[in-house]
Order: C-alpha cells, then structure tokens, then sequence
C-alpha cells in the first residue's frame, strides 16, 4: 500500500509535482501514467526518500520509506537512471546492495536467476546492453522480496520478448498480493498490465481510474460518415444539438462528434439521404490518453497534428 | 485478485545495521578494479620516488655543499614519494564518493540506506582502514629500501633512532587523514573534477597561495593549513614556526571531522 499526499516538489520556480494525492492498493497492477516531464520518475523518488517533497508527505505501509527498518525488504523499486556503477559486476553489485540488509547470497542467485542474468552476472555492468541492464534494475527491486514494488519505466528499451516477460511477472508479482506501480508513457502497454491508472501532467492529478473505466470512456469516438450528399448532410447535422461536423480530406466523407451513428442513421433516412459508410470510430486508448493529457503536456511539438485536422475542418 | 497483503520470506529477516553497512562497503570498494589499481599507484610512488630520491642523492653526496649536509634526514628523505602518494589517495577517497553519484549508484545505495549517515561512516570507516594498512606498509617498505639504498654511504638509520619511529608511522596516519578528507570533499561537492580539484587545492596550492602572504601573516597561517599541519608528524625535528608533531597532526585531524561533519549534514539534507 503506497499513499501519497499533497505531494509538492519544487525546483527553484519549477514546481515538477503539485499538490499530488493518491494511493496505491495491493494485489493489482497500477500503472503511473503522463506524458515526458511530467514528475512521475519525481514522484517516485519522493515515495523513495531521495528528493524531500516541498510539502506534503508519502508512506509506504503506513510509514515513511526511510522509518523502515529494512526498506529494501519492505519495497523494491527500479528507477529510471540506472542506478548501477559501470564498473562493478552484476553479482557484485547485488552482494553489496543484500550485504545492507543482511540477505544471503542464495537470494542472490536466485534473483539473478530469475532475471535470466546468470551467464551475464560476473561481468562489468557497464558493458550491459539496454535490456540486461533494465533486468538488472529488476533484480535488484526484487532483492528483498519486498511486498510493494515502484518500477519508473520498466519497459523502456525492451524487446517485444522482454515486454512479455515484464508484463507476466509484473502480473504474477501483483497476484501474489504485492503492491506494484508501474509507470509509463504508454497507454497501451498498461492497459494490458495494469487493472488501475493515476494519470499525471504538469505534476497534477488529472485521472484515478480504473482501466476498465477509463477504455470504456475512450470510446466515445464519433461517428465517420460516407455518402454522395456530404453538403447537404452536413447541414442537416449541424441542426442537431451537441453534434460536431468536420468534412474530412476524403471526398464525401464526415466526421461527426457529440452523437451517436443511430442519431446520423435516422436523420439521413428522414431526409432521403443515401448513406454508403456509417462506423462508429473508437478512439484509441493512445488517442484518448493524449485527450486527457492536451492541456497538460509539457514539452510539445509547436504545431499539434490534432489541431491541424480541427483547422482544415472548420 | 488477491487482497492477502504480501509479505517478505525469501531474503532472511534482517534489518539494516552500521557493521552491515560497513560490510556492503567493504564489497563495494574490492569490487572496483579502480581501487586496486590506485592503491598500487600510490605504494609504487611511496616506494619507488623514495628510492629515487635517496639514490639521487648518495650519488651526488660528495659534491653536496654542507648546509644541505646538515639538513640531510635520512628518514625523511626515503619517504619523501608521500607527496606523490597522497595525490593518488586523495583521488581514489574523492572517487569512492563521486563515482557512485556519477554512476546513478548513489540512488541504489541511499534506497537500501536511506538513514543515509551508515553510507558516510562505513565508506569513511572502510576507506580509512584500507588506506592505512596500504599506506604504513608501503611506507615500511619505502623506508627499510631508502636506508638500503643510504647505506652505501653509511647515510642511512634506523627506526630506533629518535623520532623515526614516529615518522615512519605518522606518515601512515597523514595519508589516512588525507584520505578520510578527500572522502569529505568528495561527498560535499559530489562531482568527479571538482572533488579532486579541491584536494589538490587544500593540500598543494593553498600552502603555494599562502607563501604570497607578507611574511607577518605567513607564520600564523601556514603553519596551520592542513597539510603543513598534518605533516609536523613526520618531520623528525621541526621547522620553526611548524607546530609540534601531534598537535599539528591533531589540526588534522580536526579539519577532517569538520569536513566529514559538514559532509553529513549536506548528504543527509539534499536530494540525491
Ligand atoms: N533535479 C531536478 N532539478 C530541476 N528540475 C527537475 C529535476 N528533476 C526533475 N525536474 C523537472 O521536473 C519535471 C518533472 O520531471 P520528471 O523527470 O519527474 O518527469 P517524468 O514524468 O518522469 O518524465 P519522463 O516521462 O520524461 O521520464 C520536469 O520538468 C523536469 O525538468
Ligand atoms: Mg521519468
């Protein structure tokens, strides 16, 4: 169980997380969503101890990281650096980290085994590719066999082999009653993994939901129209109250917000308006995430290619 | 779903203690081929540059003028490589520190310790020891082939004449302190060329800078700069104005807790 409240932190006059509350439950998956920059590796590293939160405070099974006598047997967590000296060899690396805690050497092994690092174990983690490093990052979250798990970006950089491999042992770490919050920037990839999401931008909350939730909200798409009377249609719809017309680039073809393909259907029957196309389009989980994320994305590109279709459309 | 809360069986029961701490550092430290090599850096120089030096010198013995004569210390002169050595001690203690934030490590060793002071003390605590036994036995060695090498010329002493004794040994505990200093530095500046920058610049160019002094100030400052200070120990009689041995090596010491006390206080409240 990870709780988070009014969370703040501040870098001169950069406030990278806002006033930042949520909580974390055991036995599921929660992914930790938000586009680049914003404060999801900061908020971890508060949960963890190593930045000191402005204001606001974060326990983990009802203490602070730091008050646990054996933190690293309470929780286990991958950041999105890695935290690993290149010169120093994996095993070595996991010796020195069990040493603090006292853990033996076949807990070790046995997480070196479990990451599929054992050929790789003695040698100089500096000469680790991508994914052998993240497994590294890995092994050494599991280490202490910890009950809650905080993993910044475990994915990134992996073959499709090794999301696989993350997802199941992320569900399979979950299901054996551990608190797991994963974080990432995609939204597909969580909703495979994750059955809950806490989606941040700009350091603020901006969704706590479930993931069932929130792909059943995603789906409210519009409606794409194809026909021969597009002009006189698009009159017609725009009649209708709440309905958003855009005449794509396509001949002929309609896109419509604010209703739903049945509205279109009876309005095109009532006025004789032959119809050759009428799908209703799901968003996808990626499109209604950067909906969700627009206005608090921090780094973007000058010209948004969402703003682009409004333009040509109106 | 499961709603059992997990909890930890497979990595024993143990809690997080300063000799654990120590333990994990002393893994650290051995498992870094950077360690090794610099400390047989720094046994090489002790070792080698003293023998050069007092090779050197029986040579040109005979066209020596007499005040050099005079001023002729066996004992000192076959340790005088210290000054190399402590260059690459003070280089390995900054690295021990500064490698781990260059590295990202510090995060991992701050996660499994984040009381955070245990990781100061064992690094401090690991590195001294190393640093001592490395350094008074390369300074052993260094002093029995420097008076070797006098002998040829009847030059040499030995360890029971007044003061050697302390000289040998304090030469030891003076790149110890240096060590445990540059670990200090180290921690405070966090940052590989800055750290190292600041021991060359604590122990060879503030005496350097301070020598601009008018010459009425110099006497109440050089005296006291660490290493001025620090080096009254292995002097086998003093310069005037040098402080006595082990007051002077007390100052030291005194400016290595100062340090290692600021750099508690700055690794316990920053974010890592
Ligand atoms: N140590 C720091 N000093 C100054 N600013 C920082 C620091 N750490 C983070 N920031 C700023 O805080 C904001 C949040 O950064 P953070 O790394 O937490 O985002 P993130 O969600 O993890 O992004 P990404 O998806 O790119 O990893 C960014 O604007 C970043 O520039
Ligand atoms: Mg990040």
């Amino acid at each position: 169980m990870i709780e988070a409240v009014g969370l703040t932190k501040s870098y001169g006059p950069k406030t990278a997380v806002q006033d930042l509350s949520f909580s974390v439950r055991p036995g599921i998956v929660t992914g930790f969503l938000g586009p680049n920059g914003a404060g999801k590796s900061t908020t971890m590293r508060m949960l963890l101890g190593l930045d000191t939160p402005t204001s606001g405070h974060a326990t983990v099974n009802g203490r602070r990281y730091a008050d646990h006598p054996a933190p690293l047997r309470e929780v286990g967590a991958m950041l999105e650096a890695r935290a690993i000296h290149t010169g120093r060899s994996a095993r070595n690396h996991l010796l020195a980290l069990a040493a603090t805690h006292g853990i033996p050497t076949s807990r070790v092994d046995e997480v070196i085994d479990l990451v599929g690092l054992r050929e790789v174990a003695r040698r100089r983690a500096g000469g680790f590719s991508l994914g052998m490093g993240q497994r590294l990052g890995i092994a050494s979250a599991l280490l202490g066999d910890p009950a809650t798990l905080i993993l910044d970006e475990p994915v990134n950089g992996l073959d499709p082999e090794g999301i696989l491999w993350i997802r199941n042992l992320l569900k399979s770490l979950a299901a054996e009653g551990r608190t797991v919050l994963v974080s990432s920037h995609l939204m597909s990839e969580m909703a495979l993994t994750a059955e809950h999401l806490i989606v941040i931008g700009r350091g603020r909350l901006i969704a706590d939901t479930s993931v069932a939730d929130f792909t059943a909200g995603a789906s409210r798409g519009g409606v794409r129209v194809r026909t021969p009377q597009a002009d006189e249609l698009a009159v017609l719809l725009r009649e209708l109250p709440g309905a958003m017309v855009a005449v794509e680039d396509e001949p002929g073809v309609l896109t419509v917000e604010g209703t739903d393909s049945e509205a279109v259907g009876r309005l095109a029957a009532e006025h004789r308006v032959v119809l050759y196309e009428l799908t209703p389009r799901q968003a996808s989980l990626e499109e209604a995430f950067m909906e969700l994320t627009r206005d608090a994305v921090e780094y973007e590109a000058v010209v948004r290619p969402a703003e682009l279709v409004k333009e040509s459309a109106a | 779903m499961s709603t059992a809360t997990y909890v930890s069986k497979r990595a024993g029961d143990g809690k997080v203690t300063l000799p654990r701490v120590v333990t994990a550092e002393w893994i650290k430290f051995r498992s870094l081929r950077s360690s090794w090599i610099t400390l047989v850096v720094a046994a090489a120089l002790t070792i080698g540059f003293g023998a050069l030096f007092c090779w050197a010198t029986m040579s040109r013995w005979d066209h020596l003028p007499a005040e050099e004569r005079a001023a002729f210390t066996p004992a000192e002169h076959s340790l005088r490589g210290f000054f190399m050595a402590q260059m690459a001690i003070g280089v390995l203690g900054v690295l021990v520190v500064t490698g781990e934030y260059s590295t990202g490590m510090i995060r991992a060793s701050l996660s499994a310790v984040p009381k955070r002071l245990p990781v100061l003390w064992a690094k401090a605590l690991v590195f001294g020891a190393v640093t001592w036994v490395v350094a008074t036995a390369s300074v052993l060695v260094a002093f029995f082939v420097g008076q070797s090498i006098l002998a040829g010329k009847h030059l040499d002493t030995t360890l029971s004449a007044p003061g050697v004794t302390r000289v040998v040994f304090g030469m030891g505990l003076y790149l110890t302190a240096v060590g445990l200093l540059a670990v200090a530095l180290g921690t405070l500046i966090r940052n590989t060329a800055g750290g190292i920058a600041s021991v060359f610049g604590v122990l060879m160019v503030l005496p350097l800078l301070s020598e601009a002094l008018p010459s009425s100030w110099q006497d109440h400052i050089v005296p006291y700069l660490p290493s001025n200070a620090g080096q009254a120990l292995t002097h086998v009689t003093q310069a005037p104005h040098e402080m006595a041995p082990w007051p002077g090596f007390g100052l030291l010491c005194g400016y290595v807790v100062v340090a290692l006390v600021a750099a508690a206080a700055v690794l316990k409240r920053r974010d890592a």
